[in-house]
């Protein structure tokens, strides 16, 4: 970042030193402060927010959103809402202790006294009953969750930097975040080439090859703007490409840092490779073959044996588009098995409409659960006899067995309908030989 | 930047949060996340991590870069209301995410946690158990990490300077 201190317009300034009210000042505090420390010159203003800070980790983020609003704190700008810590419309699902009950609601219901939309999902850009919540291109937001970082950025094309607990909020109550990171031309170039034209197009098929993809890149572009070259993909086949994107974002965003990747020929920043390539730097190219990817599949099952206690899909939560997917795997086919929870997390919005074309009646008949509002992977929703549980999610697996001290198997949406019906583990690898 | 004398090597870096803290370096392999890889009571349990069961707590601990899920804010606020912080968080690049954690932690229950950005060298040239002290100022403006220090300099902080 070049030298020079931040400079405040003189409204920032008037907000800083209380004139708009305490609550603006104090979000302008972390505003300001996180600007200094990023080395940001000027801070600049925002079109819309995605605030994940009301998810219950502790009384410190409970604390500081309520005296947001006991200083009569309001959100500037559009701000829609991560997972909560509970399942407001399906109660039973969850098994809070005292606090988390208690302060978990709290916390959700502080947020929302702030003025943001109770969407309680990691995946507001998708389309339920309503437009999912979709910044133009080139517009500058401030969004936390990491999944949903890597998607506003790289699927399509605004601008956020890294925002979390507290920063969401306070750019959304103040309406600035600093002019630093991804919110900068310099720092969206490729400084990575991860080249899979040698992957066979079938595995590319399985959906389980996209959060493989996820792990790769993680871990070799860590923080750093990769450019992915020889993917299939079209951002207007209905979804399919944005579900598979969604997959590989969050896993990145778990294995690694990843914030923004482009996939050339298809992520609307990159058009071709050249329009992505830093400048200033030879992009290092790495050639992907088929055996990374299935070494990168199996890095995220740390299951032994074929036991099975439960499935795990929707994370990030599941979309319209995948609804359809399980609801044709599950028609005309055996139920799951009665020592199999399947468990299927979704946004509220995305409910509605998977309702209404009935899809979760599908769902619900073969004996499986949909959760909105929450994630299996954060809050206590499984039983504790589960030990070993399928998920098509990179991210689920990447975060479960230390949140949850279970095993895990990654296998793509068919294999977990198979494995569900079945009892049992079963897997399909001849594609990925 | 790098100086010695009676009382050990002390290395200059950039103020990402004012603070003071003295404890043994924890020198972190691979990045870290707080969310998911530490719990409550401040214990690495990422078991991707290949220090998994390290405590966290009281130690200067030392990472390349912050990684994963921007919940760790969140937690790392927690782990200063708690008393179960780390002692100091020394960094080779700008987290935000650990640096709102630090903002929010002073807003609420004015503890200073300092985090300070160092040279990629000097970063990679500490070793864990070193008894170190931090001192950082206000943010963006000058740190320092003494290092074999019997005792750790009393520094005075402008609670202001954030």
């Amino acid at each position: 970042m070049t030298a020079g201190p931040l400079r405040l317009r003189a409204d920032e300034q008037a907000m800083l030193d209380g004139e708009h009210g305490p609550a603006v000042a104090m979000a302008m505090r972390v505003v300001v402060g996180v600007a200094r420390a990023a080395g940001a010159q000027r801070l600049l203003p925002i079109e819309s927010a995605h605030a994940d800070g009301c998810l219950y980790h502790g009384i410190a983020g409970l604390e500081f959103t309520e005296r947001l609003v006991e200083l009569g704190g309001a959100v500037r700008v559009r701000t829609t809402l991560n997972v909560g810590s509970l399942d407001l419309l399906h109660p039973d699902l969850v098994h809070p202790d005292d606090e988390l009950a208690s302060n978990g609601r709290r916390l959700m219901d502080a947020h929302v006294a702030l003025g943001c939309e109770p969407t309680w999902s990691c995946a507001p850009y998708q389309a339920g009953r309503h437009p999912g919540h979709r910044p133009a291109a080139g517009s500058h937001v401030a969004w936390a969750e990491s999944n949903a970082i890597a998607f506003v950025n790289s699927v399509l094309g605004a601008r956020t930097d890294r925002y979390g607990d507290f920063l969401d909020i306070a750019a959304a109550v103040s309406g600035r975040v600093p002019d630093a990171g991804l919110h900068r031309d310099e720092a969206r170039a490729a400084v990575l080439v991860l080249d899979f034209s040698a992957v066979s197009r079938e595995l590319l098929e399985v959906d389980a090859a996209w959060p493989a993809i996820g792990v790769l890149l993680g871990e070799l572009a860590g923080t750093r703007v990769a450019a992915l070259t020889g993917l299939p993909g079209d951002l207007a086949d209905g979804g399919r490409t944005e579900d598979r994107l969604k997959a590989l974002g969050a896993t990145a965003a778990s294995a690694g840092g990843v914030a923004l990747y482009h996939v050339v020929g298809v992520t609307p920043e990159a058009p071709t490779l050249a329009a992505v390539l830093s400048s200033d730097a030879r992009a290092h190219v790495v050639r992907m073959h088929g055996a990374d990817l299935r070494a990168a599949r199996d890095s995220l099952s740390t299951a032994s044996g074929d036991r099975l206690d439960a499935v795990s899909l929707g994370t990030p939560h599941f979309s319209v588009a995948e609804f359809a997917a399980l609801s044709a795997a599950l028609a005309g086919g055996q139920p799951f098995a009665d020592a199999v929870d399947v468990y299927v997390s979704t946004g509220r919005d995305v409910l509605a409409e998977a309702r209404r074309l009935g899809y979760v009646e599908a769902v619900v008949a073969a004996g499986g659960r949909v959760l909105t509002d929450t994630c299996t992977y954060v809050t206590p929703v499984l039983h504790p006899r589960v030990r070993t549980v399928m998920t098509n999610s990179g991210k689920w697996a990447w975060y479960a067995p230390a949140n949850l001290g279970v095993d895990t198997v990654l296998g793509s949406l068919a294999e977990c309908v198979a494995s569900a019906r079945a009892g049992r583990v079963v897997r399909d690898d001849r594609l990925w030989r | 930047m790098t100086g010695s004398g009676a009382e050990g090597r002390t290395l200059s870096g950039r103020s990402l949060h004012a603070g003071t803290g003295s404890g043994d370096l924890l020198c972190l392999a691979e990045p870290l996340s707080i969310f998911g890889g530490v719990d409550a009571a401040g214990v690495l349990v990422d078991p991707h991590h290949p220090q998994r069961g390290a405590r966290l707590s009281g130690r200067v601990v030392a990472m390349a870069s912050g990684r994963g899920s921007s919940s760790s804010s969140a937690v790392l606020a927690e782990l200063v209301r708690t008393g179960r912080a780390p002692a100091a968080i020394l960094l080779a690049e700008c987290d935000t995410i650990l640096v709102v954690g630090a903002l929010v932690a002073a807003e609420m229950y004015a503890r200073l946690l300092p985090v300070v950005e160092l040279a990629p060298a000097d970063l990679a040239s500490l070793a864990s158990d070193t008894p170190a002290a931090v001192w950082a100022g206000p943010a963006a403006g000058p740190a320092t990490l003494t290092l074999r220090a019997d005792t750790a300099e009393p520094a005075v902080v402008d609670p202001e300077a954030r």
